[in-house]
C-alpha cells in the first residue's frame, strides 16, 4: 500500500488506529510532562533550563498534533494549511524582541532611579 | 450541477444563499468533511490569538526593568508541612494530559460504534476539564488574596498580573466552553443521534477542539510557568 493509499483508506474509514498506540503516546506524555516539572523541582538554571523546557514543550507538542489530533494521518494539503501560517508568528516574535530591547534600554536610560 | 445552482440562485434571497452556500457540504480538502475543516480553520485562528498573547507576554516581560516573579515561589504549595514549588500546576498538567487521554479512546470508541463506551469516556473528560477549572479558580483566588492585581503585585514587575489573568484566563475560558461542548456531544451521542445517521466524526471534531486546549497548556506552562 503506498503512503497516498493508506491516507485515502485512514480517511474514508475516519480515523481507526489502534488503543495500543494511544495508550502508548499517552505514557510518553506523561513522562515528558514529569521531566519537565522536574527542570523546575530541581532548578536546572541559564542555558540547559531554557533548552530543556523548549525541547519537552516541542515533544509534547508535536505528539499531541500528530498523534491525537491525527495530523500525521491526513492529507499533506491539510497539513500544510495546519502547520505553515502559525511560522509566521515567529516574525513577530523577532520583530517584538528587537522592540523590547530597544524599550528596555530606554527605561534604563531615561527610568533609572524611578523604578 | 453549476447551470441548476445558478437557475435556483435567481429565486432566492441574498441570506438565504449565504446560508446555502455555507452549508452546501462542499469539500475543499479530499476525504475531510467539511466539519472537520472548519474545525481545523477555527483552531488555526484560535493560534493566533494564543500566538500573539504569548508574544505580547514576551514582549513585557524583556522590556522591563523590574524584575519578573519567581514563578516557582509564587506557585508554590505547602502539603504536609513541606513546600512544593509549582506542585498545582503540575497537577492541572497531568489532568490535562489524561483528559486528552480519554479522549482519544472516546473517538476511537465512536468510529467502533461502541456509542454507550464513547459517550462515557467524554464524560469522564468533561470531569477531568472540569477539575481543571475548578483548580484554576483556586489558584485565582489565591493570588488574588496574596494582591495580585492586573497593574500591581507584590512579588515584582507589575506587568505580571496582567500577563498571567490574561493568559490563563483566556485558556480556562476554552476548557470551560470545551467541557459544555463535551457534555452535549456526550449527550447526543448517548441519545443515539449519531447511531441514525451512521456517522461518529462529529466526536473526532470535539476531540480536535479538546486537543487543541490540551495543546496550548503545553505553551503556556513552558512559557509562563517554567521559563
Amino acid at each position: 500500500m503506498t503512503q497516498a493509499e493508506k491516507q485515502v483508506g485512514a480517511a474514508t474509514e475516519g480515523q481507526q488506529h489502534p488503543i495500543g498506540l494511544y495508550l502508548k503516546i499517552w505514557t510518553l506524555l506523561f513522562i515528558l510532562s514529569a521531566l519537565s516539572y522536574s527542570v523546575d523541582f530541581f532548578q536546572v538554571q541559564g542555558l540547559m533550563r531554557w533548552s530543556l523546557i523548549i525541547i519537552f514543550m516541542l515533544l509534547k507538542a508535536g505528539l499531541i498534533v500528530a498523534v491525537f489530533m491525527h495530523m500525521m494521518w491526513e492529507r499533506f494539503a491539510l497539513m500544510t494549511l495546519i502547520i505553515l501560517p502559525p511560522l509566521v508568528i515567529l516574525v513577530l516574535v523577532g520583530f517584538m524582541v528587537l522592540e523590547a530591547n530597544y524599550v528596555h534600554f530606554l527605561r534604563l536610560v531615561f527610568m533609572s532611579g524611578a523604578s | 450541477m453549476a447551470q441548476k445552482r445558478a437557475v435556483s440562485d435567481q429565486n432566492i434571497t441574498i441570506g438565504q444563499q449565504l446560508v446555502e452556500d455555507w452549508s452546501s457540504d462542499r469539500e475543499a480538502f479530499k476525504n475531510v468533511s467539511w466539519g472537520k475543516s472548519m474545525m481545523w480553520i477555527f483552531l488555526l485562528s484560535d493560534t493566533f490569538i494564543f500566538g500573539t498573547f504569548l508574544t505580547g507576554y514576551m514582549t513585557v516581560r524583556m522590556s522591563t526593568t523590574v524584575a519578573w516573579p519567581n514563578t516557582s515561589e509564587v506557585f508554590a504549595l505547602t502539603i504536609g508541612g513541606v513546600e512544593l514549588p509549582l506542585v498545582l500546576i503540575a497537577i492541572m498538567t497531568f489532568v490535562l494530559i489524561s483528559s486528552s487521554g480519554t479522549m482519544a479512546m472516546a473517538v476511537n470508541m465512536g468510529y467502533q460504534r461502541q456509542a454507550k463506551k464513547a459517550a462515557i469516556l467524554m464524560l469522564i473528560t468533561a470531569l477531568l476539564g472540569a477539575s481543571f477549572v475548578g483548580m484554576q479558580a483556586f489558584e485565582w483566588t489565591k493570588l488574588i488574596h496574596e494582591g495580585v492585581r492586573p497593574w500591581e503585585n507584590p512579588f515584582g514587575a507589575p506587568q505580571f498580573g496582567a500577563a498571567f489573568f490574561m493568559i490563563t484566563g483566556f485558556h480556562g475560558l476554552h476548557v470551560s466552553v470545551g467541557v459544555i461542548f463535551l457534555v452535549v456531544v456526550a449527550t447526543k451521542v448517548l441519545r443515539g443521534d449519531y447511531e441514525k445517521r451512521g456517522d461518529y466524526q462529529i466526536v473526532e471534531i470535539t476531540g480536535l477542539y479538546w486537543h487543541f486546549v490540551d495543546l496550548v497548556w503545553v505553551f503556556i506552562f513552558a512559557f509562563f510557568y517554567l521559563w
